[in-house]
């Protein structure tokens, strides 16, 4: 018998924090303009310390400039996606539930397009239009998702494809509404696109942390719901709660990926999965774990979508679908048999 | 068996086993409770008054054909449900007034078992049963880790601890489940139709388990079952619910009546009863 322990969870987490390292200096290498890995790390170094005199502007331009704001944006993308994920699954008892494949990204999508439209200039309102659009639909599809009283894998599914195609309908109805330029902007960041960071990343991160946090403290919580939302109430969880908590949490951290991002799917069920695989189901471990892992994914993959067939991007979108769509017919595959 | 000889005395005017352990645990006095009534009919289910108690080390079962209330009680007891009227005390508290946490430190409750997600092993399972005593987070201590491992060996489950659970036959998961109830170190032990999925020397087994619980241990244990036989061999008290209303309660030997389980069973039953024997009940040949 090996519990968790606090320590096993720091060491986790530190060499997963070493491998997004990895991954964020080989993203930073990666581009039109040739840079070495010696100058990112003397760069990086340098920025840490703010000598920002020692810093050759070029790399300055590239490297602060142009790069590391996307990467940033990656990761914060990232891991809000795939802690929802985790977060998703516990609640509902299903290990397919994602943001995207269960319509919340949809949803938020349609929140923020729809605040582009209404208020295109009044400040935090396309955020929190994201917000308002991932919580109302995953209100919607668990109420959907419900037979006789109880939540069912398959109806739940469905649901969420219903709702999402149902999103997406809308969604193309008030994008034939917009013009020639924004139409194709808008279509791009519909598929995910990690190219223009529009807020400030400082409060990205904090309403990340925010959120990972909220979800954090329910880990042990989580672990018991996984057995039975009654069988947790005889353990001593305040099961109405925790679902309160996880629920709007989950939904704050997909409607800050989608608002800054778009849709970018799959992340939230690829990445849970590969970790429970390598870690076991433990939240206290899944939850922090799953964060940095969904930032490496997210930050690799769009590092392959602007370098596969550069100087065209892919949307990283379009990556994570690749990668995780055929995850998610092996997972309900194995599911049904 | 260890438990029957004690209670032994003439059938039909059995004493109380444990007169001299005098430790009240369990007091369940005019209990009522209905299913919410709609607005278009009458309540669907009327419970009770129902008035029965237990003491520490007394196998208690709540026995009545389907749809008689027995798991109704039994949410009474866990706190799951608040009574309409009267009591449902352990330890000379409201079982509804107690937080969800000390509930769970005081009360365990068995029910069938449940799907579960996600693999988990056997000592991971039974170590969820620490879950009332650690605070948000906290991560499992030495102490909870004796008290899982304890938990297991009163199962005799300490050679399944690595196994997963998924893995495990209905007899080896049904002790499993129980050992998480044991490690929740709670003073009231409820099971619901534990022996429903086991076979007959499972349900043997579990029986003569739980009895060693409440003689060794010092467990209140109440157990709702079908099982008239098992319930008469291994049981202290016996509760029998009929239609939501509260027939007798009991030493089987009082309670097992031949007219009174005809009636609450619907059908022809005998009971046989020996000199210094349980009562045990057979169906009647027919004419």
């Amino acid at each position: 018998m090996r519990p968790l322990t606090p320590k096993r969870v720091a060491l986790v987490c530190a060499a997963l924090l070493g491998v997004l390292f990895v991954v964020v200096v080989i993203s930073l290498r990666l581009g039109a303009y040739p840079i070495s890995v010696a100058d990112i790390v003397v760069t990086l170094v340098n920025g840490a310390l703010k000598h920002w005199d020692r810093i050759p502007p070029e790399f300055s331009l590239v490297v602060f400039g142009l790069r590391l704001p996307r990467i940033a944006l990656g990761i914060v993308v990232g891991a809000a996606l795939s802690t929802a994920g985790a977060g998703f699954q516990a609640l509902l008892r299903n290990p397919l539930a994602d943001p995207y494949v269960l319509g919340v990204s949809s949803g938020a999508a349609l929140g923020a397009i729809i605040s582009l439209i209404a208020t295109p200039h009044t400040a935090g309102a396309l955020q929190a239009s994201a917000f308002a659009g991932a919580m109302l639909t995953i209100t919607a599809v668990y109420f959907l998702g419900r037979r006789g009283g109880q939540l069912d894998t398959a109806t739940l599914l469905l649901a969420g494809i219903i709702t999402m195609s149902f999103l997406s309908a809308v969604i193309m109805f008030l994008m034939t509404t917009l013009s020639g330029r924004d139409l194709r902007g808008m279509a791009f960041w519909l598929m995910g696109d990690l190219s223009s960071p529009t807020v400030d990343l400082r409060w990205l991160f904090l309403v990340l942390i925010i959120g990972v946090g909220c979800i954090y403290t329910t880990a042990s919580d989580l672990n018991l719901i996984l057995t039975g939302e009654k069988e947790a109430q005889h353990l001593g969880v305040n099961v109405q709660r925790v679902k309160f908590v996880v629920y709007v949490a989950a939904s704050l951290l997909t409607g800050l990926a989608v608002s800054v991002s778009g849709a970018i799917g799959y992340v939230g069920l690829l990445v849970p999965h590969v970790v429970r695989m390598m870690w076991g189901t433990d939240h206290r471990l899944l939850i922090p774990t799953s964060a940095i892992g969904g930032a490496i994914l997210v930050v690799a993959a769009d590092t392959l979508a602007r370098t596969i067939v550069a100087p065209t991007e892919l949307p990283v979108g379009a990556m994570t679908a690749i990668a995780g769509a055929p995850v998610f017919i092996y997972l309900m595959r194995r599911r049904m048999r | 068996m260890s438990a029957p000889a004690q209670h032994g005395s003439a059938f039909g005017v059995q004493a109380y086993a444990r007169v001299t352990s005098p430790h009240l645990r369990v007091a369940v006095e005019q209990a009522t409770y209905a299913y919410e009534a709609t607005d278009r009919s009458a309540p669907k289910f009327m419970l009770g008054p129902v008035t029965f108690e237990a003491r520490q080390s007394e196998l208690v079962a709540i026995l009545g054909p389907n749809a008689s209330g027995k798991s109704t009680v039994l949410k009474l007891l866990a706190g799951l449900e608040k009574p309409l009227s009267g009591r449902v005390q352990i330890d000379g508290t409201d079982v509804s007034s107690l937080d969800l946490r000390t509930r769970a430190q005081r009360i365990a409750l068995v029910q069938q078992e449940s799907e579960l997600l996600f693999p988990l092993r056997v000592w991971e399972y039974v170590l969820q049963g620490r879950y009332p005593y650690g605070k948000r987070l906290r991560f499992e201590s030495d102490e909870d880790c004796l008290f899982a491992g304890n938990a297991l060996a009163q199962v005799s489950a300490d050679a399944l601890r690595d196994r997963w659970m998924d893995q495990l036959s209905g007899g080896e998961k049904q002790r499993v489940i129980l050992a998480r109830a044991l490690a929740q170190h709670p003073s009231l032990l409820l099971l619901d139709e534990p022996t429903q999925h086991l076979d007959l020397g499972g349900k043997v087994e579990l029986l003569r388990r739980l009895r060693r619980l409440a003689d060794e241990q010092r467990y209140t244990v109440l157990v709702v079952t079908h099982e008239l036989n098992l319930a008469s061999e291994f049981c202290d008290r016996i509760v029998l619910l009929h239609k939501g209303k509260c027939r007798r309660v009991g030493t089987p030997g009082e309670v097992y009546e031949r007219e009174l389980l005809e009636e609450v069973f619907e059908a022809p039953l005998d009971v046989e009863r020996r000199m210094g024997r349980r009562p045990r009940v057979m169906l009647r040949e027919m004419d």
